[in-house]
């Protein structure tokens, strides 16, 4: 009788045996008391936070009511009555995303390389590093505005803005790729005896060329973004042309001018999704 | 002929990973190094084309030094020192003939090799290894649309189009099944064979090593504790190399091999392969 024989053998584990073991998983802050602490701060402060706002419900009325003419304006938008304006901003913000993608990917790729610890010495690395630091720690409309006030209103400073924005973004990314690639394949191509150069043409390259690709047509949208928000601090494109629409209560005309710039992105969207795929 | 002398190696975490390790492989002998994970075998593959660099010792390729070389000189030196890796080490993204051509990067200008404008002396190389290692028709596709096996090929006409004095081979097999791993074996004894080649093989598969190579060297915590033909592997010295285990299945499994060299392919490495991320540490 070998069932039998088996059911006696270990009986608490059997199938119909309850155990009264409970698990739970262990909690991310160990003492109770500082954990039940923590929680409760969180409340409080939550609370206060909250009770300091001095809301004036009557201006929140009033504003519901501009708020719903400006919804208004946008459902019927409006793209003749400013065409020509529109149709100059656009052109500028188009013209100043390209060419600063442009040349921002080009700056970036070297500074990328680089910021790379494990092929730059670290000289180079520190200094890349810091050139990265300093365009990241600038936010966009404040060097516009810098820009602005050095080369004048216009599109040129915002290709300025642009091209050192995305300088920070995209060398930062880039070397962070080149961190992270599968260092046998370098391992392999430095054992052949290559040099520098085609350790960087073949063993990385090939490695990170789809993720720079992708990371450029994202900033490519990134950019035409941000031109429309450079443009209110005096850097041209179609962001200029917006901030005068709404100042004249226009609202038809800038909403036709969103209506765009969303075309426009959902667009480069897009083309950026069947790009990676293309080169993957 | 391969000479190393005294090889220490301490890694900056404190981990000493060689402890005077000296053997000397003539042409044409294929070494095969045994040893459990951690021993130091990848580091004295690595230390011998400096891609791991040595702390103290010699090692000599014929008449040259190669711990002595400058940064350019090393560079010059890798180029006769072919190199074949566990997961294979293709770059995925290049296609078949650019991972062979790769082989030629310490041969050619920096333009040659951007603009992929071989001298035609190299590419008829290239064909002609891929025939050889039974590849042609994949010239053109992607490294990464290959099997296991054909990679290793790849990986082994990347070797040969360096033209290389040494192989050196770091677990061939550890990605492959156990007769695609008898197939690359034996292809490398071959082209080792037809080329009067050194090789220094590390193998975790002991009765793979015993099968396909001349000379065995067992390391163990970074010292050589056996130094012989296949044959001289009993269990006492396996113990010896890997610790106590019961080793009779393993001889008995090799003595089978011997008698019947075609023999059955469906053994299993498994508890040989558990290990087979070794690292180099």
């Amino acid at each position: 009788m070998p069932e039998s024989n088996a059911a006696r053998a270990s009986p608490e584990i059997g199938p119909n045996a309850i155990t009264a073991r409970i698990w739970r998983r262990p909690p991310l802050i160990h003492n109770r008391t500082l954990r039940w602490a923590c929680g409760a701060g969180a409340f409080m402060y939550l609370t206060l936070a909250l009770a300091s706002l001095h809301i004036n419900w009557r201006r929140v009325y009033d504003g519901i009511e501009r708020g719903w003419r400006l919804i208004q304006g946008f459902l019927v938008p409006d793209f003749l009555s400013r065409w020509g304006d529109i149709a100059v901003g656009m052109q500028e913000s188009l013209t100043m995303t390209v060419t600063s993608t442009l040349v921002g990917v080009l700056i970036s790729v070297p500074i990328g390389i680089g910021a790379a610890r494990n092929i730059a010495p670290l000289p180079i690395y520190f200094l890349c590093r810091g050139i990265i630091a300093v365009s990241r720690s600038l936010q966009e409309i404040i060097v516009a505005i810098f820009f602005v006030a050095m080369f004048g209103f216009g599109p040129f400073a915002g290709f300025l803005t642009l091209s050192f924005g995305t300088i920070g973004f995209l060398s930062k990314l880039l070397a962070e790729d080149i961190e992270d690639i599968d260092e046998s394949q370098a391992e392999a191509i430095r054992a052949t005896g290559a040099g520098w150069w085609q350790l960087v043409n073949y063993g990385i390259q090939p490695q990170v060329m789809p993720r720079l690709l992708g990371l450029s047509c994202y900033r490519l949208d990134i950019n035409f973004r941000e031109s429309a928000v450079i443009g209110i601090v005096g850097a041209g494109g179609i962001g200029a042309t917006l901030n005068t629409a709404i100042d004249r209560y226009e609202f038809n005309s800038a909403g036709a001018i969103l209506i765009l710039i969303i075309a426009i992105v959902m667009m480069s969207e897009y083309f950026s999704g069947y790009a990676r795929k293309w080169v993957q | 002929m391969l000479r190393i002398e005294n090889l220490h190696k301490r890694y900056r975490t404190g981990d000493e990973a060689l402890k005077g390790v000296s053997f000397t492989v003539p042409s044409g002998q294929i070494l095969g190094l045994i040893g459990p994970s951690g021993s130091g075998k990848s580091t004295l593959i690595r230390c011998v084309n400096r891609l791991v660099e040595p702390s103290a010792g010699r090692i000599f390729l014929d008449d040259l030094e190669l711990t002595a070389l400058s940064h350019s000189e090393l560079r010059k030196a890798r180029r006769h020192i072919g190199m074949i890796f566990q997961e294979f080490a293709l770059v995925e993204r290049l296609t078949v003939m650019e991972n062979v051509l790769s082989g030629r990067l310490g041969y050619v200008p920096f333009w040659r090799s951007f603009s992929r404008r071989y001298p035609a002396v190299d590419i008829d190389k290239a064909f002609a290894l891929l025939e050889r290692v039974g590849v042609l028709d994949q010239a053109d596709k992607r490294a990464d649309a290959l099997s296991g096996g054909q990679r290793q090929r790849v990986g082994i006409a990347r070797a040969l189009e360096q033209d290389p004095e040494l192989l050196l081979i770091d677990e061939p097999t550890a990605s492959l099944d156990p007769k695609t791993s008898r197939q690359i074996m034996r292809l490398i004894r071959e082209v080792c064979a037809e080329r009067n080649l050194p090789a220094i093989i590390n193998i975790h598969d002991v009765v793979l090593a015993q099968t396909f190579v001349d000379r065995i060297v067992g390391l163990r915590a970074g010292e050589v504790v056996f130094d012989g033909a296949p044959a001289a592997l009993s269990p006492q010295v396996l113990t010896r190399i890997y610790g106590e285990e019961d080793w009779t299945e393993l001889q008995r499994r090799y003595d089978d091999e011997t008698e019947d060299e075609s023999g059955a392919g469906d053994r299993k490495a498994a508890d040989a392969r558990i290990e087979r991320r070794a690292g180099l540490a």
